[in-house]
């Protein structure tokens, strides 16, 4: 009991410090929270009239921006790939507006929960301007929200949920991606398998992951719109092994001419290994996509990747930048790129340098101040901007992408873009 | 243990291995190499120094404390010697991976690993430094040895505490940026590290601080001890006011991040608070204990939610009620099946409903009216009157003889996690007022009376059915609250949220915290909930270090950090017949 | 009046409600399904056997379960990844660098057999490492604290093997001596099926002759039946509980080579939900029974292979297959209301609880 006394009186006086502390600070802590840069010198002092707020960096502070991308875990190719282009964005470019540029690096952890602390931890930080990322839609949701609350803005490189860039669902003010709609993806897979392959059934299996949903949700609906038939939508669950049962059933209900399971690595070999043992899907296609395009996948597969496609993102870019940027990848981690989107997360990260340098305000000391509202409205105003990944035009809900889908298959260990 | 006059090489042989084989897995699994930049005080010691010589020091400290005390000479051999076996794996691995690709089979043997074990020099010159380098630490930790307790004991308490400074100083320098301003934060932290300068002198205050308290705690206890009593009530009734005080202050203090943090370890709390009352007072092993979570977040969801899924525009304080209600009313469903099922039986059980309750949630079963795996967006914040705002305008209109003001009023939504730390903080206050109250209650030794022996408790007149019900009821009903904070906190959710992994959280945030106890909810969450979040940047080690935690804990002290009062006498009674016991066998061994 | 209505049972009504619900929902949806006459015969075969084989797996790694918990009354939540930890390592240093020499398509039978036996090891070794740290000192304490060390036991060695190895899948070498069917019973069968539940039966006539016939077993269950009794008998009960961790980890490691050989790939986690499963089988089984967790492990599989189309196609419920788990569990709760102590437990007496 005594001792407990001794520690809460210690504990009191304490809290008075730090409430005198508490008191101290100025009550400005809403959005424009800007460091006031000492200038008397200048003629005439900067001021910020920006309708959020305007970040200031004194002459020899870097630029900040910070990424949110899943970095550990199952998945975290897909942002550490990101997060490699956002890298490279920044090392090619030196300087942008007169300063270097920092990065903070954060994890969404590809859940909600990770978004949203992610996102409180970015907002928390005055002297960040923006953000490139998430890498999950499911992160994007909330972590969306917040960056929008607070004033900052976020150019996503991975996600492709269509109510991200929906006003009646999850679009938020200051959102913006350059990964293509999955609606694009859905209508291109189902155009090959239609069109090219000219199967007319199909069947549809994802995971219960809001990305394979809702790819698979967009693959069904463009099949029927082209007049296909779906004989068979299911799913199975994440961490599933036993994949017969589904396929079987699959092949009861038709059997399907064409078969499409959006899945991640280790229920996407599974089905394609399982479905080649299953009695009556021998004659149908089986296709997967992104989230099943990697080493290890491939690896996982094994033969039975013969006579199978993916979907994804082209990323057989032209041109001498990503020639570029894959010898500087290689150089800088010592690994082919890992994932479909690093070109992405560059495009992402030179739209906000461009739109840094046209709105920011140089002063001849050297200190750069940052309209907040501006940097929103220059993003959204992206046109013609021109990229690895194509020729990037923002509309008014930040779907920026130039999209191109690709279906390639494994030659040899590798994937081979075979069409368009 | 009989500790012999001579030199017994096994001692250090087998400490030496143990550290040798700890420092050997830390670097393979990679830990060493992604925190060997991380600076703690910046140009002195990183993260990763730490981690790989923390085996040599305190192991070899161990073994030196094997040889007898007057044999100085011994412990400091045996220092020595288990520093120099601790390097003995790790010059194993650099051999192995000069020699052969071990990446192909282990990726986390890279090149880098290998540069930082040899110092950058060739294999054969950093293993021997590598051998020097441990060797020294494990003389040096026996030497410490020698120091008289009342300053080894200081020069403890300032390391640790500078260290976990240094861990956390990019937040703290982001914190005092704002609270007091740029240069006094920079002033203190380089980059995401402690200034050396800063940490020298933190660490003699600390050193300095806690030798003066060793000193003079009695006396300052003494005083404190021989106050009238009165006078010590006046004390005890300011120091609660001050800590409401500082409750209420906290989000001011701690910024948006941290109150982030806070939020969501008290969101744990709450949890914590409910699966106590089923696990800690009334012994009803529940390993689904998300089910409820999730049935509070799902309603809150469905009932406020602006999107399509929406079935009211119920406002974020109509719907509380109704999730708890929701969430009480399954804990008596999914209960009734289980009330004759005992011990592990219960436990697989309710594991299956957590899982059942998941699964439902994500299937396109119920996708039309709880969304599947797309889940459910566009949960308001709660939003509530601003008083200060609406008295104002009294006052105001009233001296001015202008109509007062009048429903609706003016509003402001909680955004913010510092505004939204109060909902949850009043949350958790109701929930431990009501944990407290029922702990005392007749209900409450009905439990304690169930826990301890349900055939007993029912002979003696208690009604088993509506007494476990009732703990499954008020358990849920807690959860359920801390699953409607979740939904409007994250303005989204997904079913993947309501995982395995939270029901076996919260079980362990009880145990570790003390089963029972509720001071031991609050240091459970911290520790399993808060500490993870704060180290973001090792969350791919989380788990590891979460499971050493769990073994480690159980192992050391059974009983939890905080234990319940029942728990402390129980244990202490075990340790008293313990000690008994192994006095009459020492005796007997004489 | 008032009395009247207290003498209803409530709960008793409410729990023939529930049973009389899914009882009704699975003769309605049993019945849907047949007259719709979706599946072709050799269709249902096919789940049959999928299940089969599924349920072996799920009951060697049950008897992992059950032998532990029959002597130590503890839930080895780290079970799974004794399972996890001999295959993975297996996997990784021998069954890759064999198949990539060529050497595992010349001699497979003597790879496999070798994998095996370095399978077994390794989980044999996991095993007696997490008692001997982790539960040994705890026999003594309070149920909880057991039980939370092995879940630290269980995210140690996951997390462990995770950065040892590395996070991604593995692919585990496909063997053209496994590849194919062979015509059976009127239908196709996988050779990798039948392999399964061979290996499987011999593994469990082993076993029961193991704890029937030799010394060691009879050690086993009078530790099982009394600890003190069977110290004062003169059995060293510390070497005894060990063998009881061997036996059941090795049982877990040839599970493991199992489902390599069915599945073609491993990873850290993939322990993790199996245990959860084999752990399910045990208790369906009556937890402490041998030939429970075999019999529940079988059960377990073919509901998940044959409960989804059985039972729910015909109730039309959308995607169906996702909802195999929930089939499991509510099997689960359904058994223990009728018989608390599972399929073949006996009443469970008041210190096991």
């Amino acid at each position: 009991m005594k001792r407990t006394f001794a520690m809460l009186s210690v504990l009191m006086v304490a809290a008075m410090i730090l409430s005198a502390c508490g008191q101290a600070t100025p009550e400005a802590t809403e959005p424009p929270d800007v460091e006031v840069t000492e200038a008397p010198e200048t003629p005439e002092p900067f001021e910020c009239d920006d309708d959020i707020g305007c970040v200031t960096y004194a002459p020899d502070e870097p630029i900040r921006i910070a990424s949110a991308l899943v970095i550990t875990g199952p998945d975290s190719q897909l942002g550490l790939d990101s997060q490699y282009g956002v890298e490279i964005a920044i090392d090619f470019r030196g300087q942008v507006a007169g300063h270097d540029v920092e990065l903070q690096a954060e994890d969404d952890g590809c859940s909600a929960e990770g978004g949203q602390a992610a996102g409180q931890k970015i907002v928390s930080d005055p002297t960040i301007i923006g953000v490139v990322g998430t890498s999950c839609s499911g992160a994007g949701v909330p972590m969306s929200r917040v960056i929008s609350e607070a004033g900052y803005f976020m150019v996503s490189p991975s996600n492709t949920s269509p109510v991200l860039t929906d006003p009646d669902n999850a679009w938020n003010p200051g959102y913006l991606r350059t990964a293509h709609n999955d609606k694009v993806q859905g209508a291109a897979i189902a155009d090959y398998a239609f069109n090219v392959l000219g199967l007319t059934t199909a069947a549809a299996i994802h995971d219960g992951d809001p990305y394979t949903e809702g790819l698979t949700n967009a693959f069904r609906e463009s099949f029927q719109a082209l007049g296909g038939t779906i004989v068979a939508y299911t799913a199975v669950n994440k961490g599933d092994t036993d994949m017969r049962p589904v396929l079987t059933d699959v092949a009861a209900a038709g059997p399907p001419g064409f078969l499409y399971y959006p899945v991640f690595t280790a229920e996407c070999a599974l089905l394609s290994k399982q479905a080649l043992e299953v009695a009556g899907l021998e004659d149908t296609v089986r296709s997967a996509a992104d989230g099943c395009i990697s080493d290890a996948a491939a690896l996982a597969i094994g033969d039975a990747s013969a006579g199978m496609y993916w979907s994804g993102p082209d990323i057989a870019f032209a041109g001498q930048l990503y020639e570029d940027f894959r010898a500087a990848y290689l150089d800088k981690y010592g690994t082919e790129t890992l994932s479909v989107f690093h070109a992405h997360a560059f495009d992402a990260t030179n739209m906000i340098f461009d739109c840094i340098e046209s709105v920011g305000v140089l002063e001849d000391d050297g200190t750069l101040h940052i309209g907040r509202d501006a940097m929103r409205a220059c993003l959204y105003a992206t046109t013609g901007f021109d990229g690895i990944t194509g020729t990037l035009t923002c509309d008014a809900v930040g779907d920026c992408a130039d999209p191109k889908i690709s279906i390639s298959e494994i030659q040899d260990g590798d994937y081979v873009k075979i069409w368009p | 243990m009989v500790k012999s006059w001579d030199i017994d090489l096994r001692i250090p042989l087998r400490f030496g291995l143990i550290a040798g084989l700890i420092a050997l897995m830390e670097s393979v699994i990679g830990i060493v190499t992604l925190s060997w930049e991380r600076s703690l005080v910046a140009n002195v010691v990183t993260m990763g120094q730490v981690l790989l010589f923390a085996p040599a020091i305190v192991i070899a400290s161990m073994a030196a404390k094997q040889a007898n005390q007057d044999k100085k000479l011994v412990s400091l051999l045996y220092g020595l010697v288990t520093g120099f076996l601790t390097a003995i794996p790790l010059i194993i691995l650099i051999a192995m991976a000069t020699a052969f690709d071990l990446r192909q089979f282990m990726p986390n043997v890279s090149p880098a690993l290998i540069e930082l074990l040899t110092f950058g020099r060739s294999p054969v010159a950093g293993s021997l430094i590598l051998l020097g380098v441990t060797s020294l630490m494990g003389l040096l930790a026996a030497a410490f040895d020698f120091l008289p307790k009342f300053i080894q004991r200081p020069l403890l308490m300032g390391l640790i505490v500078t260290l976990t400074i240094g861990i956390f100083s990019e937040i703290l320098s982001n914190r005092l940026r704002d609270l007091v301003s740029v240069d006094f934060s920079r002033a203190i932290f380089e980059g995401k590290a402690l200034k050396t300068i800063i940490a020298a002198g933190l660490f003699a205050f600390v050193a300095v601080l806690n030798f003066l308290w060793n000193q003079f705690q009695e006396p300052i206890r003494g005083a404190f001890g021989s106050l009238p009593p009165r006078l010590t009530r006046v004390l005890r009734v300011l120091v609660i006011l001050v800590l409401i005080a500082l409750g209420l202050l906290i989000p001011t203090i701690a910024g948006t991040y941290l109150s982030e943090v806070i939020n969501n370890v008290g969101i744990f709390v709450l949890m914590g608070l409910g699966l106590n009352i089923v696990v800690g007072f009334a012994g009803l092993l529940d390993l689904g204990y998300v089910a409820f979570f999730a049935i509070g977040a799902y309603s809150m969801a469905v009932f406020t939610t602006e999107g399509p899924l929406g079935v009211s525009n119920m406002s974020f304080w109509a719907a509380i009620p109704f999730c708890i209600v929701i969430a009480a009313f399954a804990g008596i469903v999914l209960g009734v099946p289980v009330l004759r099922m005992r011990g592990d039986y219960l436990a697989i059980v309710t594991l299956g409903f957590g899982e059942i309750i998941r699964i439902l949630a994500l299937s396109d079963l119920l996708k039309p009216y709880i969304g599947g795996a797309q889940g459910v967006l566009k949960i308001p914040k709660p939003t509530i009157i601003n008083f200060f705002a609406v008295i104002r305008d009294f006052f105001v209109n009233l001296f001015r003889g202008l109509p007062l003001p009048k429903a609706p009023f003016e509003t402001i939504d909680l955004i913010k996690p510092e505004q939204f730390y109060y909902i949850v903080l009043a949350g958790c206050a109701l929930a431990w007022f009501v944990s407290w109250r029922l702990g005392e209650s007749r209900l409450g030794r009905q439990w304690m009376a169930v826990r301890e022996d349900e055939d007993v408790a029912e002979a003696v007149g208690i009604k088993l059915v509506s007494t476990k019900l009732l703990a499954f009821a008020v358990g849920a009903a807690f959860s359920g609250l801390s699953g409607a904070f979740f939904a409007s906190k994250l303005t989204s959710i997904f079913p993947h949220s309501f995982k395995l992994d939270i029901s076996i959280n919260v079980l362990c945030l009880i145990i570790i915290g003390g089963i029972g106890s509720l001071p031991g909810v609050v240091v459970g969450s911290i520790i399993l909930v808060g500490m993870p979040e704060l180290l973001r940047e090792f969350k791919e080690y989380r788990l590891l270090m979460y499971g050493i935690l769990l073994v480690v804990m159980m192992l050391a002290r059974p009983e939890g950090f905080i234990p319940s009062a029942v728990k402390r006498r129980e244990m202490l009674t075990a340790d008293e017949q313990m000690q008994a016991s192994a006095e009459t066998e020492s005796a007997a061994g004489d | 009046m008032r009395s009247r209505l207290a003498n209803i049972d409530f709960i008793g009504v409410f729990l023939w409600v529930i049973r009389a619900a899914i009882i009704v929902a699975v003769v309605w949806g049993t019945t849907a399904t047949i007259l719709n006459n979706t599946y072709t015969t050799r269709q249902w075969t096919d789940f049959l056997v999928f299940g089969v084989a599924q349920g072996s797996m799920y009951a060697l790694i049950a008897i992992g379960y059950t032998l532990v918990y029959g002597v130590l009354f503890m839930i080895n939540f780290a079970h799974g990844e004794f399972f996890m930890s001999g295959i993975f390592t297996a996997t990784v240093f021998l069954a890759l660098p064999m198949d990539n020499a060529g050497w595992l398509d010349r001699n497979p039978l003597l790879g496999l057999l070798i994998i095996a036996v370095v399978s077994m090891v390794i989980s044999v070794v996991i095993a007696v490492v997490t008692e001997r740290i982790a539960y040994r000192h705890l026999r003594t304490a309070p149920r909880l604290v057991p039980l939370i060390t092995a879940i630290g036991a269980s995210f140690f060695w996951q997390n462990l093997y995770r950065g040892l190895l590395g996070g991604e899948q593995k692919p585990f070498p496909q063997l053209e001596v496994l590849t194919g069917t062979i015509p059976m019973l009127g239908t196709e069968i996988q050779k990798v099926h039948i392999v399964v539940i061979i290996v499987t039966i011999i593994m469990l006539i082993g076993l029961n002759f193991f704890i029937i016939r030799t010394k060691t077993g009879k050690a086993i269950r009078s530790v099982a039946e009394d600890k003190e009794v069977a110290a004062l008998m003169g059995i060293d009960v510390d070497r005894t509980i060990t063998i009881t961790f061997i036996t059941g980890a090795a049982m877990a490691g040839i599970a493991g080579v199992l489902y390599a050989m069915v599945y073609r790939q491993v990873h850290f986690f993939m322990g993790f939900i199996p245990g959860i499963k084999a752990f399910t089988a045990a208790v369906l089984g009556g937890i402490g029974s041998i030939p429970g967790a075999a019999i529940g492990g079988l059960f377990l599989g073919m509901f998940e292979s044959v409960g989804p189309s059985l039972f729910l196609k015909g109730l039309g419920i959308p995607a169906f297959n996702q909802l195999k788990d929930v089939i499991a569990f509510t099997m689960l709760v359904l058994v223990l209301i009728f018989r608390p102590q599972g399929i073949l437990g006996e009443p469970l007496a008041e210190k096991k609880a």
